[in-house]
C-alpha cells in the first residue's frame, strides 16, 4: 500500500485509517496524532439502507429537527415534520425591517434598513464548532469573520474611574504591568524562594519583566516601550512632530476597579476564542439553507398535545394552531427536539426517568436589542471596528457589527446582550422601556452620540417567546448526573434531541451533535428492530 | 446570613443559577461575560417582582401562553394559600422555572413571596426566613406543577 521507501504522511495515514475504519476510526487516530481533539465531529453520518417504507416523525423544525431530517432522509427513511410556529429555524432566527416580533403580552414592528438585522439567537460560531461549520460549507451558507475579540473596545463599570469607560487594551496592559512589577518584588523578596528554584527564579523575573514591560526598576510606569503597548498622548507622526509621546498607565487600585480579569477570562474560555464566523446576512441564513431541503417534509403551525407509543409506532396528536383543526401523524419512529420547557407540559409516553429529566431542566433567559444608529460613529468616531464593550448594568454589553464596515447608511448595534437578572429586568419591561434603557445605559459608551443618532429599534426577551418560553437548558453538575442520561437514552421508539440533549448547552454545535448522535442510536435500533 | 450572601454574589456572575455547571469542565453556553453582575435588585417585593417575576409571570400575574406551553398565573392560585408552597419553588425550582437561591437573598425571596400571596391573592400570614430555612432542612419534594390553573 505504501512507497517502501517513503514514510506515509499523516494525510496518507489518515485517509487509509478512515476508509478501513470508518470516521470514528479515523477521529481516534487524528486525536492519537494531535489533530481534531477539539471537535466529536467526525463528518456527516454514514446512514443508508433503511428498511423500505419506515418513516421517522421529527417534532420540531429547528437546526437539531432539520438536520435530523435531512440525514435521515438520505439514509432512506420517509420523514414528516411537525413544527408549532409558522417558520423553520427555532432559535436559530433573524429579525430585519418588515418583520413582526410576537411575544406574550406584546407585538413589535420592526424598522431596520434593507440589509439591517438582529440575530436574537445564536450570533457566532467558534473555529472548533465543526458541526455548524460542516453544514455551512455543504449548504452553501456563506461565512464571514465575526469579531469577537477588539482591544480597542470599551469597558464601564459604574465604580471604577468614576463611570468613565476605559479601553479593553490600557485595561489589559494595566493588569499584566501592575501584576508583574508585584510578582517581581516577591521574587526579589525572597517570598517565593521555596517554590521555585533559583533559575526558575531568573527565567521569571525576566519573564515579567519583559511581559510587563517593566523598566530597569522593575516598575511599570508611563515609558515609550510602555505606550507601544497601550496607545499613546500623542500618537507615532510623521516630520517635525512626530515624536510619540507615551499616555499614563493607571494606578492598581484604579486598575482592579476595572475587573478586567472577567473579561480576560472571557476571552480565554475554549468558545469564545478567536477565529469565530457568522452567517452573511443573518444568522437564519443556516436554518434557510436547511428549510430548502427538507421544507417540503414541515407542517407548519402544528401544536403537540400528546405523544404517544406502542411496539407498532409512533403518534403525535396535534391541534392546529391557526384553523383549530384537530389531527394524528404516525410514524415508526420519533426524534423530539421540542424544548424541555414545552415538552414537560405535553403528556407524553415515555419512562417515569425520562419524564423526570425533562421535568428538572430549568431555562436560562436572555434578552438581545437591536439599535438602529443613522451611522457607524463607533467606527468613524472611535475606530471600533466589531467586538464588545462590556458594563455592569443591565444591558450587560453592546457588540458592534461585523460586516459592512466603512459603509454610509444606517447600521444595527446589538445594544443589551445580559443574563441573569439583567435579561429578567429587561425582558419584563415592555419593548419601548426595553429600548429606552438600552438607550440611557448603552450611552455610558458613546454618549455624545448614542441619542442623536438613533434610529429605531426591536426587541426580543426570549422567556416571553410563546413556542420556547426561555433561552435554553441549565445544568448543574448534579442534574447532569441525576438525569442527562435519562435525557438523551432512547426509550422504546422515541428520541430527544436538542441543545438541551448535549454538554454544548446554548450552542447551535450542541443541537446539531445531539442530533447526529440521536439519529444514529435511532437508525441502529431500527436495523436490528 | 454572611455565608450565605457570599454564596449568592458569588453564584449569581452568570447565566441563572448554574454557578455549579460552570465548574464542569464539559459546560459550555454561549454568553455575555464572565463578570459577577452587580445589577442590583431590590429588597421591596413588588420592586422585586417587577425586576424578577414578571418577565415570565407578566405585570397582572395572570401567567402567559396557552394550555401545554404557558406561564403559570400566580394570581388567584389557590395553591399559594400554602405559605410553603411558593417557597419551595424558588428554592428548588420546578420544570423550567430555576431555583432563585443564587439570584435573590433569602429576605428578598421572603419579601416576593410576601408580595405575590398579599398583592395579587389575598393570603396574608407572612412568610419569613425563618420559614425558608425549615424548608430547606426539611428538604420536601416540589409540589406537582400546576401550570394549568
Amino acid at each position: 500500500m505504501f512507497d517502501q521507501f517513503n514514510a506515509p504522511t499523516r494525510r496518507d495515514l489518515l485517509s487509509m485509517i478512515g476508509k478501513v475504519g470508518g470516521g470514528a476510526a479515523m477521529y481516534q487516530a487524528m486525536t492519537v496524532l494531535g489533530h481534531a481533539a477539539e471537535s466529536q465531529f467526525t463528518g456527516p453520518p454514514q446512514l443508508s439502507g433503511a428498511r423500505p417504507g419506515a418513516s421517522v416523525l421529527v417534532l420540531g423544525a429547528g437546526l437539531a429537527g432539520m438536520l435530523a431530517a435531512y440525514e435521515l432522509t438520505k439514509a432512506g427513511y420517509k420523514v414528516k415534520i411537525l413544527e408549532l410556529q409558522d417558520r423553520a429555524g427555532g432559535r436559530n432566527m433573524t429579525i430585519r425591517g418588515g418583520d413582526t416580533v410576537t411575544e406574550l403580552g406584546s407585538v413589535q414592528k420592526v424598522n431596520f434598513a434593507p440589509g439591517n438585522y438582529l440575530n436574537p439567537g445564536p450570533w457566532r460560531i467558534p473555529h472548533h464548532h465543526r458541526t455548524v461549520l460542516h453544514y455551512c460549507k455543504a449548504l452553501g451558507v456563506e461565512l464571514e469573520p465575526f469579531f469577537q475579540l477588539n482591544q480597542n473596545t470599551l469597558i464601564h463599570r459604574k465604580d471604577a474611574f468614576g463611570g468613565k469607560p476605559q479601553h479593553l487594551r490600557d485595561m489589559s496592559i494595566d493588569y499584566k504591568g501592575h501584576v508583574s512589577e508585584l510578582l517581581g518584588k516577591a521574587l526579589n523578596a525572597g517570598a517565593l524562594d521555596k517554590e521555585v528554584t533559583a533559575e526558575d527564579k531568573a527565567k521569571l523575573l525576566e519573564a515579567m519583566r519583559s511581559w510587563g514591560v517593566l523598566d530597569k526598576n522593575m516598575k511599570f510606569t508611563k515609558s515609550d516601550k510602555v505606550a507601544d503597548q497601550r496607545g499613546y498622548e500623542r500618537a507615532p507622526g510623521g516630520g517635525v512632530n512626530g515624536a510619540p509621546i507615551p499616555n499614563d498607565v493607571s494606578s492598581l487600585p484604579d486598575m482592579l476597579s476595572s475587573k478586567v480579569w472577567d473579561l480576560m477570562g472571557f476571552y480565554s474560555e475554549y468558545v469564545m476564542q478567536g477565529s469565530m464566523f457568522q452567517a452573511k446576512g443573518g444568522m437564519d441564513m443556516i436554518g434557510k439553507a436547511f428549510q430548502a431541503r427538507v421544507g417540503k417534509m414541515i407542517r407548519f403551525n402544528t401544536r403537540i398535545s400528546k405523544i404517544a407509543q406502542d411496539d407498532k409506532g409512533v403518534t403525535a396528536t396535534w391541534v392546529d394552531a391557526k384553523t383549530g383543526a384537530a389531527g394524528e401523524t404516525k410514524a415508526d419512529w420519533m426524534v423530539c427536539t421540542i424544548p424541555a420547557t414545552i415538552l414537560g407540559q405535553i403528556d407524553m409516553q415515555v419512562s417515569d426517568t425520562k419524564k423526570a429529566a425533562i421535568k428538572a431542566l430549568p431555562y436560562g433567559n436572555s434578552v438581545k436589542i437591536g439599535l438602529e444608529m443613522k451611522r457607524r460613529f463607533w467606527e468613524t468616531d472611535y475606530a471600533i471596528y466589531g467586538g464588545h464593550s462590556f458594563t455592569d448594568q443591565a444591558i450587560g454589553l453592546i457588540s458592534y457589527p461585523n460586516s459592512k464596515f466603512f459603509s454610509e447608511g444606517p447600521a444595527v448595534l446589538l445594544g443589551a446582550y445580559p443574563f441573569g437578572v439583567g435579561a429578567y429586568m429587561l425582558a419584563g419591561m415592555t419593548p419601548e422601556k426595553r429600548i429606552e434603557t438600552a438607550l440611557k445605559q448603552g450611552a455610558v459608551f458613546h454618549p455624545a452620540e448614542y441619542r442623536a443618532e438613533y434610529l429605531s429599534g426591536a426587541s426580543l426577551a426570549w422567556s416571553r417567546m410563546p413556542w420556547i418560553l426561555g433561552c435554553c437548558a441549565t445544568w448543574s453538575e448534579e442534574s447532569r448526573a441525576a438525569h442527562y442520561q435519562d435525557l438523551v437514552s432512547m426509550d422504546g421508539r422515541i428520541v430527544l434531541a436538542g441543545e438541551h440533549c448535549s454538554y454544548y448547552g446554548c450552542w447551535q454545535e450542541g443541537a446539531m451533535l445531539s442530533s447526529l448522535d440521536a439519529i444514529s442510536r435511532l437508525h441502529t435500533k431500527a436495523m436490528s428492530a | 446570613m454572611l455565608n450565605f450572601r457570599l454564596v449568592a454574589l458569588f453564584s449569581s456572575s452568570l447565566c441563572l443559577s448554574a454557578a455549579l455547571a460552570f465548574a464542569s469542565p464539559g459546560f459550555a453556553q454561549d454568553r455575555p461575560t464572565k463578570g459577577e453582575s452587580t445589577v442590583e435588585v431590590s429588597d421591596e417585593g413588588r420592586e422585586i417582582y417587577e425586576q424578577i417575576c414578571q418577565s415570565c409571570h407578566m405585570a397582572d400575574a395572570k401567567g402567559g401562553g396557552v394550555p401545554g406551553a404557558m406561564f403559570p398565573a400566580l394570581a388567584g392560585n389557590a395553591r399559594l394559600s400554602d405559605k410553603d408552597y411558593g417557597s419551595i419553588i424558588l428554592l428548588k425550582g420546578r420544570g423550567g422555572m430555576p431555583w432563585f437561591t443564587d439570584m435573590l437573598t433569602r429576605p428578598q425571596i421572603a419579601a416576593v413571596l410576601n408580595y405575590v400571596r398579599g398583592h395579587f391573592n389575598d393570603y396574608h400570614d407572612t412568610v419569613t426566613v425563618a420559614d425558608l430555612d425549615r424548608i430547606t432542612t426539611a428538604n420536601p419534594p416540589v409540589p406537582d406543577c400546576n401550570c394549568g390553573h
